[in-house]
């Protein structure tokens, strides 16, 4: 099977300073993919060279077998950790502002989502909460026919009830022929959702395993492994 | 449904236990028909690709069978179940009689403290104790 995003050597410094360091990893369609490091550990930076907005300083990126480039980046629907909408804007707003840009857009499947997040149409963007925005962030990023979705932090900052109902909408939205990937360092709430886990670790891949077999040769959950891995 | 996972097991294993436990006790019957993995995901707030292997495991098992079109379904085979009612039995046991030997119970203890909770238990009898 054809990977859907596949790193081979790819290195970015800013300065002198490494972000990422000669990483390499292949995902295969269908999966939902736990990006996990802590703070600074090269997850932003790795998530904004997959969506193709950032160059590598060196090494290589395919997505679906094609080098980055326009037609990689249709492909690609990121939900990147600052929101890409304007405080202008009404949340019909940003949905019309999607279905401008993306022509995979399903204004459908967004409309659906939009009542299973309690968001209301008319509302302004700016008035919404933090989790509000987030489920916000995410109508937008899942309501696009995709082949891989890049969402970062999508459960950074929120309560536990919006955390819930982020992990539902994902579970119950995300298209199963394509690829998931989420960053996030709360990995104890989300670790039931991924197929595999790969932990970055200033600016290294330290591992990449299925969470089922973690669990069943190591005998821990994710999270307690993510705590070792990355303990000071 | 309701399962509180422990994470640190295979959750595909917690949910293949939970599912036997439901047709042990009556809730899923012979031939019932199962939920989807997408609805089933949903529910328990779990990966897709986890139930999809449960099935395939249970499957393998012959406790669910796959009718093509319709779904999957519970088996019809009374004695696959009473099959699996043994063999979870057969793990209770085995943990409680372990559990009693480390607590320094010797094979005798055992079967009269066992037979003295049954006599105590025998009178209240409530079959439904599981919520």
């Amino acid at each position: 099977m054809e990977s859907i995003l596949e790193l081979s050597g790819v290195t970015k410094s800013y300065g002198s300073k490494h972000a990422l360091r000669d990483v390499s990893f292949q995902i295969q369609p269908g999966k939902i993919i736990g990006l996990l490091g802590s703070n600074g550990s090269g997850k932003s930076t790795l998530m904004k060279i997959a969506a193709g907005l950032m160059q590598p300083s060196s090494g290589q990126l395919l997505v679906c077998g094609e080098p980055s480039g326009p037609r990689t980046k249709a492909w690609t629907s990121f939900m990147p950790d600052k929101p890409l909408t304007e405080s202008w804007m009404r949340v019909k707003d940003a949905i019309g502002f999607y279905q401008d840009f993306y022509s995979d857009f399903d204004e459908a499947k967004a409309n659906e989502m939009l009542q299973f997040m309690n968001l209301n149409p008319s509302d302004k963007i700016s008035t919404l909460s933090k989790g509000m925005n987030d489920r916000m962030q995410l109508t937008l990023a899942l309501s696009r026919n995709a082949k891989l979705y890049l969402l970062d932090e999508p459960i950074g900052g929120v309560d536990p009830v919006a955390r819930e109902k982020i992990l539902d909408a994902i579970v119950k939205y995300y298209n199963e022929d394509s690829c998931l990937v989420i960053s996030t360092h709360l990995v104890r709430d989300i670790e039931r959702i991924f197929d595999e886990v790969i932990f970055i670790k200033n600016g290294n891949v330290v591992l990449q395993e299925e969470v089922e077999t973690i669990r069943f040769t190591r005998g821990k959950s994710v999270d307690e492994l993510f705590k070792e891995v990355f303990a000071e | 449904m309701t399962i509180v996972f422990d994470n640190n097991m295979p959750i595909y294993i917690q949910i293949m236990n939970y599912v036997k436990k439901q047709i042990i006790t009556g809730k899923l019957s012979p031939g019932d028909k199962i939920e989807s993995v997408r609805d089933l995901a949903l529910e328990l707030q779990i990966n897709p690709n986890t139930i999809q292997r449960t099935f395939q495991e249970l499957e393998r098992e012959g406790i669910v069978e796959t009718r093509r079109g319709l779904g999957r379904f519970v088996t019809s085979e009374e004695s696959t179940i009473m099959l699996i009612k043994k063999e979870m039995a057969g793990e209770l046991l085995e943990r409680f009689v372990q559990g009693m030997k480390e607590l320094g119970f010797n094979k005798n203890d055992i079967i009269a403290i066992v037979t003295d909770a049954v006599k105590d238990g025998g009178s209240d009898k409530h079959p439904d104790r599981s919520e």
